[in-house]
Order: C-alpha cells, then structure tokens, then sequence
C-alpha cells in the first residue's frame, strides 16, 4: 500500500468509529501528538499525589485519611495504566519519566496550586476530580485503542474521588461558623485555576483542531468547560457555596451558566512554570525517584542473581 | 547510570471463574514476583480479579495488521462453516 492509500485507509477508520490499535499504520502526527498527551496526562496523574499526600498524615478523621490514601494510591495506578498506554506507541518509559523529570514535558499546571488547608482536599476532590472527570469521560471514547481502554478504567475510578471531595466539602460548609469561611476561602482559590484545567479558548488552542480531526478528542475545550460550570454551580448552590463571579448567571435560554472572563495571562504563566509550585513539584518528584534509586537496583540485582542460579 | 525501569510484563486479568483471562494493560518488574505483585496493586484494587497472569512482553508473538488480508483471508471463502450454509426440512426446528 502506498503512503497515501494507508493514510485514505486510517482516515475511514476514524470516520467509521473504528479504533486504532498500535500496530496499525497512522501518521507520524497522529502517534506525536498521542505521546505528548497521553505523556502528559500520565505525569499529571503522577504530580497530581503531592498536593494531597501532603495531607495524609494531617486527615482530620481516620475516614477520611483512608478515603485520601485510597485516592492517592488511585492515582499512582491511574498514572501507570498511562505511561502503560504511551509505551505501546514505541516510546520508552523512562525516556517519559526522564522528561517529566527534567521538566520538558508538562503536566497540568493546577497541581502547581498549594493545598493550604484542609479544605482544599474537598475542593481537589470535588472540582479538579469533577474537571478531569469530564475531560476523561471525552477521551474514554477517543479513536487510539489503548487510551480509551485505560480511560474507561479510570474513569470507573474516578466516581468515588469526585464523591469523598464533595463529602468534606459540604460537611465543611454545614459546620462551624470557622469551618464555612474555610471553605468558601478554598473554593475561591480553586474555581478560577479548575476552569482553566480544560486549556485555552478554542480560538487559541494550536492542537485542538487536529486532535479533533482524528477523534483523539471529541469536543472543544469550551464544550467541555461549559459543561463543566453547568453541572458544578448547582452542586456550589446545594451547599450554600457562592461561586467566586460576580458575572456568573443563568441563561434560561440556553441552559448554561455564563462566566466570567479567565484570567489567561495567569494560565499561561503558570504553563510556563511561573506557578505558585512549579519548581517544588518537580524538586520533590525528583527527590522521591532518587531516594528510590537503591530500591530499583535491589530487585535487578536479585533478580539477576536468582535467573543465574536457575 | 541510567536509570532502570525494569522489564515490561503485559498483564492478563480473569473477572470471575468461568471467563477467560483478559489483556489489562502492562507494569515494569524486575521479575516474575514483583511484576505479579504491581499487577494486583494496579489491576486489582477492587476485587476486579480472581486470577493474575503476567507475561514478558517480548515473549509474545502477534500477527502484524499487514497480515489481516493474506494471514485471516483463508477462512473468508469458507462458508461451509457456518450454519446458515445448510439447508434443513421445512417444519423442523434445530
């Protein structure tokens, strides 16, 4: 087959609905653009535990402490079903895990937010869970096999962050005087850097077009982010929360909650690793894989010396 | 040093007894113990399964999809194999 009949041939997969598996012919973009996201989706899976393994020791009850130990260790599985995943595109590991550690490759940038009380827990849990929750449940059908496959899993997973963040945010907003203010504190910290999480405005987003072309992504960025504000101010409502928008309203209309303006210039500073944590996350990912170092030597060297002894 | 990320061990996961193993996805081990033990820690979180089985990836032969013509193409011309090809009694019922 020729370059263009193998391209004619990927292109009606994708019409018709069918996936693309790894061994299967796809153009060079299609697998660069996979690797890039997929790459970075799995690192943020795996930065996304420092902001709330912070908290582990500091849980205020043993519920909740096993309820974010559950959820962390989710994320360590959901990070590694990724890299799983990117792998069967023909790219090593720890080429990936270098790249994150070097800090050319991304991840996404609200784990650059500091979780300053225990509330942000709840506010994770129910928004940054909620947002990637809508994200995934998109790419859960995207055209590449192996990413939908391990989106579909995750996203059985991910139900239950979304629920135990939602639980200690409205628990907290139906107590104290103290424990309300804390919490709406922690929601106008988070609602803003939640919405930018879908990424720049159609208009502005360079892969967009092309990811959507070959169904690796089924809707815009917008869509998404609509559809995400629509589901989440009613649940802010249920617990008397006020949504930090003086601009936010109701379109009976359309059916969606309007919003405010974002503050991009905030998002692509933090992109650009001008966050409030950029470098302490990446300083302390580093810490943990080197202080691992000697762990990953002791099991080559035992299983070198036990496939020796056979 | 470079860094060593193990070998790579595709996972194969059975639900419940009675069906079949199915493919999970992947994990890196040094060996068969600890791949076997990585597999339950990220496979199996919530009873997903009842058996594990890993594998050595490059242990396993596949077809390749440029043999989907000529490789599976000898069962394409063999209708003989299927019920439909046979014609019964009017009446009757199989």
């Amino acid at each position: 087959m020729s370059q263009e009949e193998k391209l004619k041939e990927f292109e009606r997969k994708i019409e018709s609905g069918e996936k693309i598996e790894p061994k299967d012919w796809m153009p060079e973009n299609y697998r660069k653009q996979l690797i890039r996201m997929m790459s970075q989706h799995a690192h943020s899976e795996i930065v996304g535990m420092l902001p709330e393994g912070n908290w582990i020791t500091r849980a205020p009850s043993l519920r909740r402490k096993l309820g974010l130990l559950a959820k962390v260790q989710d994320e360590a599985g959901h990070g590694l079903y990724l890299y799983s995943a990117t792998e069967t595109l023909g790219v090593d590991r720890s080429e990936l895990i270098e790249n994150l550690h070097n800090g050319k490759a991304k991840y996404s940038s609200i784990f650059n937010y500091p979780t300053l009380t225990w509330a942000d827990i709840g506010l994770i849990g129910w928004l940054v869970d909620g947002a990637a929750i809508i994200n995934q449940t998109m790419l859960a059908k995207s055209s590449y096999g192996p990413y939908s496959r391990a989106l579909i899993r995750i996203c059985k997973e991910e139900n239950f962050h979304k629920k135990q963040g939602y639980e200690i945010v409205s628990k907290l907003a139906g107590g104290t005087k103290k424990q309300k203010e804390m919490v709406q504190e922690a929601f106008n910290r988070w609602w803003w850097p939640t919405l930018m999480m879908f990424g720049p405005p159609d208009k502005d987003s360079p892969n967009s077009a092309e990811l959507m072309k070959w169904k690796v992504k089924l809707n815009s960025n917008d869509d998404l982010r609509q559809r995400f504000v629509n589901l989440t101010v009613p649940q802010a409502i249920a617990v008397d929360l006020k949504v930090p928008d003086p601009d936010l309203k109701y379109n009976e209309e359309t059916g969606n909650w309007e919003f405010g303006e974002i503050n991009w210039e905030e998002f692509w500073n933090v992109v650009k690793g001008n966050g409030p944590l950029n470098k302490e996350r990446l300083k302390v990912r580093n810490d943990a894989h080197d202080r691992g170092a000697w762990v990953r030597e002791a099991a080559e060297a035992y299983a070198s010396k036990h496939s020796s002894l056979n | 040093m470079k860094d060593s990320q193990h070998k790579l061990w595709e996972v194969f996961v059975q639900a419940k007894t009675g069906a079949p193993h199915e493919h999970a996805g992947s994990v890196h081990a040094a060996d068969s113990e600890i791949a076997l033990q990585n597999a339950r820690d990220v496979f199996s979180r919530r009873n997903e399964a009842v058996s594990l089985w890993v594998v050595p990836s490059d242990q396993i032969v596949a077809s390749t999809p440029e043999d989907e013509g000529p490789f599976f193409d000898p069962a394409n011309d063999k209708i003989y194999r299927h019920p439909k090809f046979y014609s019964v009694p009017k009446g009757v019922r199989m």
